[in-house]
């Protein structure tokens, strides 16, 4: 279609806002960022070109690599337990149990809640009292589970706590799109399993898995991209933990606080190439997932 | 002729434009604007403001920004887009306002403290002085000159609970003045109490640097400490060993709080306000905190427990806060007047009284309290990385403060933090 130049103006004149605001907001930081890693920035001086070497400090950093250990840590965890128990409640508001619309909300009020909110709630439970008398150990106690006690906080535990008590925030945003999933699956086709004689497992693995594959592609690629991003609520609740629940997020929040902003932007870009590189990776195997199961990737 | 269409969107962009452009903030011509972040100040800030303007008929305008993370980030965006404030606080160390002076952001105020024979300068310890000033040998490329206006001034002192040490048969008039002698009247405490012997702010690890710098001082003395930091002794040194050992040695005696590696300083306050702790390390401005916390608490400040009697004690402290003036302000005289009027004894005597912290200036010690005038007599002693003519590198201090957590968390012993540490300083020294 030939559009004239009145009509191209016109029709440019409409997303220029937009253009404007994504160019502002969006490239251009993303192209400066780029600039800065290859700058020694205090964020007051001029900056000075330096080369590659904020790359090459960050990649002898050792702990750098000990967080994005710790995000890995985590995002496993996330991964597993929190994507696993997601389904499991899903399925089970999806299909067995009544109140659907109490559970719905009361598993959505978590991931809503401020994460500095749930990390600071969750210090408290854990360690309220200095004297390790606290609030979560007093409740093992009283429920008979007084071996359980332990100091949550404390260099064994930590990581592993920092790593459930992710798991418990986020696990409601992949109820609620594993939910959705589920409710987009006809009945028809169940029904159809059901004259095929397929029992409930066999439905599970022939009907719900395939179809619901891009709903799980797609909550596995956010969960390794929330969790390896995770800070607030880690900040909240252990600050790091001597390095031990130090979270890639946590080391550039630290450098740029230190102003050593070359060097922040450098870690940016590694760890936003990581992330790019393994969802890309998690859709590859996705791709040929579905394709194994005959279903067209969608 | 342009069609409607035209006219709509022409119309559409220019009222885009003049939305944006119109969001400049106004300003008042007369008002001389302060930003700080000192909370728990601000109502003693604007009664001064007050008490200004009914004597000058300047309107002083004071804007606190809080938590101070977010006052040092908006203080840098402000400094890049040119929209300082005509007064300004700086938080960070002195590579950070060496920055902002040589960038032309702060006043050079060396004639306005010598004229009338030094007046103004004379008022203040040259100790809360020394912070602000840059000599002619200053390492960072800084004019020599005086850039700031202390207001008022800080120690880190250790603190302990008086009643608990009545409690456990322990003579509150004798605090312990050797680490031997802390760690068992810790552990007496603690036996006889069941309350915690030590608790501190140690997941925020500036408090855990203080006391390793003040250890490391106390062990080697001043020189061979600043030697360390010039690349002349490694942190694997035996004596850095010695110091980062202390740490392993208060976690093994148990007197430790469990979750100190992850305490903030707040929660540490709000634990031995409590009495909940014998012990504890923080700087002077706890005596305005345990006043609104615990206003009946019994505690007394004490000097460093000693490592050793070959090197003398050196405390942290003299740093505290100072106004800086704008350079591009438009009304520089004016700042510059209020602050020398901020500054002098009535004003300070009454800030101090209202905010419970040490003065900036001489001769305001009838309006201390006791517990705060104990704590003048360590002026001649002080020590700070902002009076140091270089300072280390901040990835270095963040690696020790994280491996000193990790020795008090026992994930690490002190050789392999101190192997860390030097390999850091050997990484950022070839850059």
């Amino acid at each position: 279609m030939n559009l004239s130049l009145t009509e191209k103006t016109t029709n440019f004149s409409f997303i220029f806002p937009a253009l404007l605001i994504f160019s502002i907001f969006y490239i251009y930081p993303f192209f400066y960022t780029f600039i800065l890693s290859f700058q020694e920035y205090d964020l007051i001086s001029p900056p000075t070109f330096i080369g590659a070497i904020n790359f090459q400090d960050l990649f002898s950093d050792q702990g750098w690599w000990k967080s994005i250990y710790n995000g890995a840590f985590i995002t496993l965890w996330a991964l597993t337990f929190q994507n696993i128990l997601a389904l499991l409640l899903a399925l089970a508001v999806d299909k067995i149990i009544r109140l659907k619309k109490f559970y719905r909300v009361v598993f959505f009020i978590l991931p809503v809640l401020s994460e500095i909110i749930i990390g600071l709630l969750m210090k408290q439970l854990l360690i309220s009292e200095p004297t390790g008398r606290d609030v979560f150990n007093h409740f093992l106690e009283n429920a008979g589970l007084g071996f359980f006690a332990q100091n949550w906080l404390g260099a064994e535990k930590v990581r592993l706590v920092t790593a459930w008590v992710h798991c418990w925030k986020g696990f409601g945003w992949a109820f609620v799109i594993f939910l959705a999933g589920l409710q987009s699956i006809p009945e028809q086709l169940y029904e159809a399993a059901r004259i095929d004689g397929a029992g409930a497992w066999q439905s599970f693995r022939r009907v719900t898995i395939p179809l619901l594959m891009p709903v799980i592609t797609l909550i596995l690629v956010l969960t390794i991209l929330g969790t390896m991003q995770a800070f607030a609520m880690i900040l909240a609740l252990t600050g790091g933990a001597g390095g031990e629940t130090t979270v890639p997020v946590m080391i550039i929040y630290n450098h740029l606080g230190n102003r050593l902003a070359g060097l922040a932007c450098a870690e940016g870009i590694v760890l936003g190439i990581i992330l790019v590189a393994v969802s890309f990776t998690m859709f590859f195997i996705s791709k040929k997932i579905r394709e194994k199961y005959g279903v067209l990737p969608g | 002729m342009f069609s409607k269409k035209v006219i709509w969107s022409v119309l559409l962009i220019s009222a885009f434009l003049i939305v944006g452009i119109g969001c400049a903030q106004k300003k008042n011509v007369d008002t001389i604007v302060i930003w700080h972040w000192m909370m728990d100040r601000q109502d003693a800030f604007s009664e001064l403001a007050q008490k200004y303007k009914e004597k000058t008929g300047t309107t002083v305008e004071f804007k606190l920004f809080f938590p101070p993370d977010i006052y040092s980030q908006k203080v840098i965006a402000a400094a890049r887009a040119g929209g300082l404030p005509d007064i300004f606080g700086i938080l960070g160390e002195r590579k950070t306002l060496a920055s902002f002076i040589k960038a032309g952001h702060m006043v050079n105020i060396t004639s306005f403290m010598e004229e009338n024979g030094r007046e103004w300068k004379k008022r203040f310890y040259p100790q809360t002085l020394e912070l602000v000033v840059f000599s002619d040998t200053n390492t960072y490329d800084v004019s020599p000159g005086i850039y700031g206006v202390p207001i008022d001034t800080t120690i880190m002192q250790f603190i302990y609970n008086r009643s608990l040490f009545k409690g456990a048969g322990l003579d509150p008039d004798t605090p312990p003045e050797t680490f031997g002698d802390f760690i068992t009247y810790a552990q007496s405490a603690q036996k006889a109490l069941g309350v915690n012997g030590f608790v501190c702010g140690w997941g925020e690890g500036w408090l855990l640097n203080a006391l390793a710098v003040e250890w490391a001082i106390n062990t080697m003395g001043e020189e061979r400490f600043l030697k360390t930091i010039d690349g002349q002794i490694p942190y694997t040194d035996r004596e850095w060993i010695k110091v980062f050992s202390l740490f392993q040695t208060l976690k093994e005696s148990g007197i430790l709080a469990s979750n100190i590696a992850t305490m903030t300083n707040k929660e540490s306050e709000d634990a031995f306000s409590k009495g909940k702790a014998v012990f504890s390390f923080n700087g002077s401005w706890a005596v305005n905190v345990y006043a609104q916390l615990a206003p009946e608490l019994d505690y007394a400040f004490f000097p460093l427990p000693k490592v050793s009697q070959e090197h003398p004690i050196k405390v942290w402290g003299g740093a505290g806060s100072s106004f800086m003036v704008n350079a591009k302000s438009f009304h520089k005289e004016k700042a510059i007047q209020f602050l020398k009027w901020l500054t002098s004894k009535e004003q300070q005597e009454f800030f101090i009284r209202k905010t419970n912290n040490l003065p900036a200036i001489r001769e305001c010690e009838d309006a201390l309290s006791p517990l705060l005038k104990s704590l003048l007599s360590k002026f001649g002693n002080l020590t700070h990385p902002d009076t140091w003519e270089r300072n280390e590198d901040s990835r270095v201090i963040e690696v020790m403060n994280r491996g000193l957590q990790q020795i008090v968390m026992g994930v690490k012993s002190p050789q392999e933090v101190a192997g860390e540490i030097q390999r850091t300083k050997e990484r950022v020294s070839r850059r």
